[in-house]
């Protein structure tokens, strides 16, 4: 029996000739990447233990990005903390203000990510990386205090669910709605405990940057991890990028999945996820049936949808038009290079003079945290990837996950709107 | 090793960790802190009702979205001894065994008890006693890896007694 592209890296790294899903293991772990939030109380955790030792420097990746820029004293010292211990241990790879940025956006371009390896990381969205085929899941402080210390972690090899989606997605479709089209079928426990292998002509015909937004949300379906086989476009995307060697790994023909559920992306629609669940998508032939969904705010940005590309899409909408008074747009570029690639392309005019405000990288108001809060009362459409109550703000507001160009048309209506209208 | 309290019952899915612990909150990591807030976002009163050594009951994908391992500290610091309920969203359930905190799946938990049941929770036996209502319930048994975690009180524990992660035989 051959082996899934997961279970074929786990058992590598756990030095096993192959693995089964339900097996556990102990696997080593080629990257750990720490944010703000949750690595500093595995410093603590490691100092109280009498641990406090990083197994390999180079292969931690540290990027401040939650509450980054400090918001408050308390955000300022949590920072100042993980400096302190990056310098201690020597830890090279620190992103620090200049060089910040949303981490899942940061890893891959700065070539941190590398099919085949493992990652692990105190953030649940860390399966974005499997977008260029590497093992990566999100973690808590424990399990990142355990893995700075030893450099390697257990794990459960999950069983995989395949997703094959073939065909041309049509205009004004992208693949955020591929991804909140999946999550709508099978739910936001759909993937639980499992591995979700993304395959298919649609696939391969997205770039690099847009497979990241598919897998990014694998988490929001519960899995474990979203993957993708790397091909030409991946090895080009990390050649450019970095100099490690790597094997491909692919996963075999006779390969065991639990299912396998296939998608005509020729048939998929614009689609928006309503309040409060990623799961509760509505395509736009539905919304069209609605009454009018105002929104206070339009947010482009986070790990899901705040790369150039992203940014690109909402630029050509928002040309020449200007945001609905009333509706305050938002544009967070997710990292220092992305800021300045579009600053350079003159994204930003187009941006302001549609009357959108830019701000400096951050994971900011996508949870909550800063830089865009909602109010009582609120609606905001985002292109961001979680719509829990209360998620970016106050507990009665509302969150609507969509695409950015859904975003920047809706920024312009001032009410959820069909971004096929604006396109060419 | 029994345990009793008395049960905090949702008849909800998928309760987020947004909602055990909103994000902001998360500028601190100290349990006493955490805990003035836990299960805010999805009831103000909960930390009001909360007594230690009392359980949450819930239905299914308990602790779902972020990995913010402040959801067990912030249930743990406001006194809860562990959470039953249909299933667990992965990470919190591994963040629940790196911590030593309970986290038992019980089917349909959530429909045969009522709120402030007195509960006795049997984890050799693998058995919930429902002592208001005479009645009892078999859950999953944790698995000896996790127990074994339980029994370290944690993650970094186990290691430090084992000098590795995951033992080979297990």
């Amino acid at each position: 029996m051959g082996m899934t592209i997961t279970e074929k890296i786990l058992a590598k790294h756990a030095g096993k000739e192959s693995v089964k899903p339900g097996e556990l293991i102990n696997a080593k772990i080629d990257l750990v990447m720490c944010h703000d939030v949750t690595t500093t109380p595995a410093i603590d955790m490691l100092e109280k233990a009498g641990m406090d030792k990083v197994f390999d420097p180079d292969k931690v990746v540290i990027t401040p990005d939650h509450f980054v820029p400090n918001k408050d004293i308390k955000s300022a010292e949590m920072v100042a903390r993980i400096r302190r211990w990056a310098k201690k241990h020597k830890i090279k790879n620190f992103y620090d203000i200049g060089r910040h940025g949303v981490c899942h956006a940061i890893l891959p371009e700065q070539g941190h990510v590398i099919p085949g390896t493992t990652i692990v990381a105190g953030d649940s969205h860390t399966c974005t990386h499997g977008a260029l085929g590497a093992f990566s899941t999100g973690v808590g402080s424990t399990d990142i205090a355990a893995t700075l210390a030893t450099g390697e972690l257990w794990f459960k090899v999950p069983e995989t669910i395949k997703f094959v989606i073939d065909g041309k997605l049509p205009k004004g479709v992208y693949s955020k709605d591929i991804i909140l089209t999946i999550i709508r079928d099978i739910g936001v426990d759909g993937a639980l405990y499992k591995a979700m292998e993304f395959t298919g002509s649609t696939i391969s015909d997205l770039s690099v940057e847009a497979r990241m937004t598919i897998t990014n949300m694998a988490i929001e379906a519960g899995g474990k991890s979203g993957i993708i086989e790397p091909d030409e476009k991946t090895l080009e995307y990390v050649k450019s990028r970095s100099k490690e060697k790597f094997e491909v790994i692919r996963s075999d023909e006779d390969a065991n999945y639990i299912e396998t559920k296939e998608y005509d992306a020729s048939k998929l629609e614009p689609i928006v996820a309503f309040p409060d669940l990623p799961s509760n998508g509505k395509t736009m032939s539905e919304i069209e049936k609605m009454e009018d969904i105002n929104v206070d705010q339009a947010y482009l940005g986070s790990c899901t949808n705040g790369r150039i590309e992203d940014l690109r899409i909402a630029a050509e909408i928002l040309k020449g038009n200007k945001v609905k008074e009333g509706t305050r747009m938002i544009v967070v570029p997710a990292t220092t290079d992305i800021w300045n690639q579009a600053m350079k392309e003159g994204l930003f005019d187009i941006f302001t003079k549609a009357g959108a405000t830019i701000s400096t990288p951050t994971c900011g108001a996508c949870l909550g945290g800063h830089m865009g809060i909602l109010a009582e009362g609120e609606k905001c459409i985002t292109s961001t990837n979680r719509n829990f109550v209360g998620r970016m703000g106050s507990p009665k507001s509302k969150v609507y996950l969509a695409s950015p160009a859904i975003v920047a048309a809706s920024a312009i209506e001032g009410k959820i709107a069909d971004p096929r209208r604006y396109l060419k | 090793m029994k345990l009793t309290g008395k049960a905090h019952v949702y008849k909800k899915d998928d309760i987020n960790t947004d909602e055990i612990i909103p994000a902001r909150y998360l500028t601190s990591d100290k349990e006493e802190e955490l805990a003035k807030h836990a299960m805010e976002d999805l009831d103000t009163e909960f930390v009001k009702k909360v007594e230690k050594g009392d359980f949450i009951v819930a239905k299914e994908n308990f602790g779902c979205g972020s990995s913010r391992e402040h959801a067990i500290w912030a249930l743990r610091g406001s006194g809860v001894k562990a959470v039953i309920a249909n299933s667990f969203a992965r990470i919190f359930y591994r963040n629940a065994i790196n911590n030593g905190f309970l986290a038992i799946e019980c089917k349909d938990i959530a429909d045969k008890v009522g709120n402030n049941d007195e509960l006795e929770i049997d984890l050799k036996k693998g058995k919930i006693l429902n002592i208001t209502k005479d009645e009892s319930y078999s859950f999953v048994p944790l698995s000896e890896f996790a127990l074994k975690l339980i029994g370290s009180k944690g993650l970094l524990n186990y290691i430090k007694e084992n000098k590795g992660i995951v033992a080979d035989n297990v």
